[in-house]
């Protein structure tokens, strides 16, 4: 062939259909602009007044006065960066939970996830601290152990009393197997009084000793989970169909369920280990998207990450101020706002299931 | 070709037996309907053609044994239709229909345009473009059943499973999705297995008609042959009338003492 043959009829592209599932870029980009900002607040706020300039040049390795300088790369940047992880695994481990589990009260704290953490960590921090194993610190590895136990007996319990389709009988379960750890964690403690102070403070929530180290150590664990929640966001959206319909669509559903618990499972697990217990975020950023935004898990699962993160970092930031010099536990603030919207779902799900 | 063949087909549910030793043939391009009272396992015989419970004995699709394809080549052959089709609450039409591509993409594969594509053509066909970015619980009943339709087509199987198209939609709306089901199979030359309720209808729309009772096969043909007043007065324990409709089927009339 030497000729070339003109195309004349070029195929005209028909119109996209309408009510297609995607990600509205114009929330995407204001989920960022909202993380930008709350981290710019989450680093300007603080008792040492420090500039956004001096903050501008600390960041593209400027010349900075040294003292502000240490504050910010030792206290402030790994605090907020640690707050962006804990906000955003939270959001999306939520978010997972309520897919997988056909529930819209799912949540880290509800399912006993967190309670399971707790208790894992406090026996590592209490009988074994820091000891590692082939170099991993072992806090993360216990609460991630303390958590998977906690979701799998939430889940078998809630199973076998009331069936799969019944969210009352899974939250039933979760706050039974919570309370449960709860009493052995809160024995241990009391009887390892070495320790109680520094499992006390951590309990209620803290970003308070943060430093580079709980950033580095919960980074690979947060990513995975993330990771492994993101690539699974179609497949959580076939699981709102019944049983019978998404299993002859040819999904796998075990495997599906299996691989986003044990990723939610894994980040929550890690996020609690340095972060304490700061409930609602995987209830509250969730269901604000899904009523604002949209409920698709295409939808739901990146901007979890992007709101979540900023929301914990400017709870955070409110934790530092509120009583300063004194600082709330950032539980406390999480909570506070957390509780009255959790009721506002409650009612809300009554009419429609999720 | 898709022609489905059942052939010592038997399904239990905790040890109690539910299909029995069924041997079934449908051609490609048929419709056949299933018939029988209630628990007579026509639902379960669905749910074995789309390997959702398991059976003993053979089931083949195009001459391929249902046990030999992996879960997404079955999705690949089988669509199926449930009775009462979950409609996740905030869904639009599209992404419901979207659903339906999931055998053609990879465990964590993408839509591709084509898939897009495709969607938009069922959407279309099923006149449903002004209903495509609405949620599916501000659907009526007819739309639903005619989302739930498209979702099934957008599957592009040879094979469509039905239960119970109609059962909650009134005369005239059943007849739509009847007449609708008809067109795409004549269309798209699927084969139509259907459990149904409405004996008439049943008669008017399938080519045959299998007749179950306690998980055996009681009848199978045309439905002259299926429908007489004999036969649905023992296996349904039903007074009726049946009439033969000059070239408009049969009517199956209840009739009161």
């Amino acid at each position: 062939m030497t000729a070339t043959v003109a195309v004349s009829v070029v195929p005209e592209r028909p119109a996209a259909l309408a009510g297609m599932p995607r990600l509205p870029w114009t929330w995407a980009a204001a989920g960022l602009f909202a993380l930008v900002i709350c981290c710019a607040v989450g680093v300007l706020v603080g008792p040492i007044h420090i500039g956004v300039g001096a903050v501008l040049q600390a960041l593209v390795g400027g010349q900075v006065d040294p003292g502000q300088a240490n504050i910010l790369w030792s206290l402030r940047f790994p605090r907020v960066v640690l707050g962006v992880l804990v906000g955003g695994t939270l959001a999306v481990s939520g978010a997972a939970y309520q897919g997988v589990f056909r529930n819209p009260l799912a949540d880290p704290y509800l399912l006993g996830a967190a309670a399971g953490a707790n208790l894992g960590a406090t026996l590592a921090i209490a009988f074994a601290p820091g000891t590692s194993i082939l170099a991993v610190n072992i806090v993360p590895l216990a609460a991630f152990v303390g958590a998977g136990a906690a979701v799998a007996g939430a889940y078998a319990l809630g199973r076998s009393v009331t069936g799969l389709r019944s969210a009352t009988g899974l939250i039933l379960a979760g706050v039974a197997i919570a309370a449960f750890f709860n009493s052995i964690q809160s024995y241990v403690q009391q009887t390892q009084t070495a320790s109680i102070r520094q499992v006390y403070s951590w309990i209620l929530g803290r970003l308070v000793t943060a430093g580079w180290d709980d950033v580095l150590l919960i980074l690979p664990y947060v990513i995975l989970s993330a990771a492994a929640i993101f690539v699974h966001r179609r497949l959580l959206d076939a699981l709102t169909l019944g049983e019978d319909e998404v299993t002859s669509l040819g999904i796998p559903v075990r495997r599906v369920r299996l691989i986003v618990v044990v990723a939610a499972t894994l980040g929550t697990a890690a996020v609690v280990a340095v972060a304490g217990t700061i409930a609602f975020v995987g209830i509250i950023v969730p269901h604000a998207i899904r009523l604002l935004i949209g409920r698709s898990y295409r939808v739901v699962i990146p901007l979890s990450m992007l709101f979540g993160a900023a929301f914990l970092v400017l709870a955070d930031a409110g934790a530092r101020t509120v009583v300063a010099p004194a600082e709330l536990p950032i539980g406390v603030i999480t909570a506070f706002l957390g509780a009255p919207f959790f009721i506002a779902v409650m009612r809300s799900t009554r009419a429609a299931a999720l | 070709m898709s022609d489905v063949v059942l052939a010592g087909v038997s399904v239990a549910y905790d040890g109690a037996p539910v299909v029995c030793d069924l041997d079934l043939s449908v051609a490609s391009g048929e419709w056949l309907a299933l018939i029988g009272p209630n628990g007579a396992g026509k639902t379960t015989i669905l749910r074995a053609i789309a390997r959702l419970v398991p059976f003993r004995g053979a089931i083949s699709i195009g001459s391929r044994a249902l046990t030999e394809l992996s879960s997404r080549e079955v999705a690949r052959q089988v669509a199926v239709l449930v009775q009462e089709p979950q409609m996740p609450v905030g869904m639009t039409v599209s992404q419901y229909v979207l659903l339906g591509r999931a055998p053609h993409l990879g465990y964590l594969g993408k839509e591709s345009a084509r898939d897009r594509g495709i969607v938009r053509e069922v959407v279309r066909r099923l006149s449903m473009e002004e209903l495509a970015s609405r949620p599916l619980d501000r659907l009526s009943g007819g739309e639903r059943q005619r989302a739930a339709i498209a979702r099934a087509l957008a599957q592009q199987a040879p094979v469509l499973l039905i239960d119970e198209p109609t059962s909650s939609l009134d005369v005239g709306r059943q007849q739509s999705v009847l007449e609708l089901i008809d067109q795409l199979r004549r269309e798209q030359e699927l084969t139509v297995i259907a459990a149904m309720h409405e004996l008439t209808l049943a008669g008017q729309y399938a080519d045959r008609l299998a007749l179950l009772v306690d998980g055996r096969l009681a009848a199978v043909g045309l439905a002259a042959e299926v429908l007489t007043e004999r036969a649905i007065t023992e296996h349904y324990r039903a007074q009726v009338r049946v009439i033969q409709m000059n070239g408009s089927g049969t009517a199956v009339v209840p009739v009161r003492n």
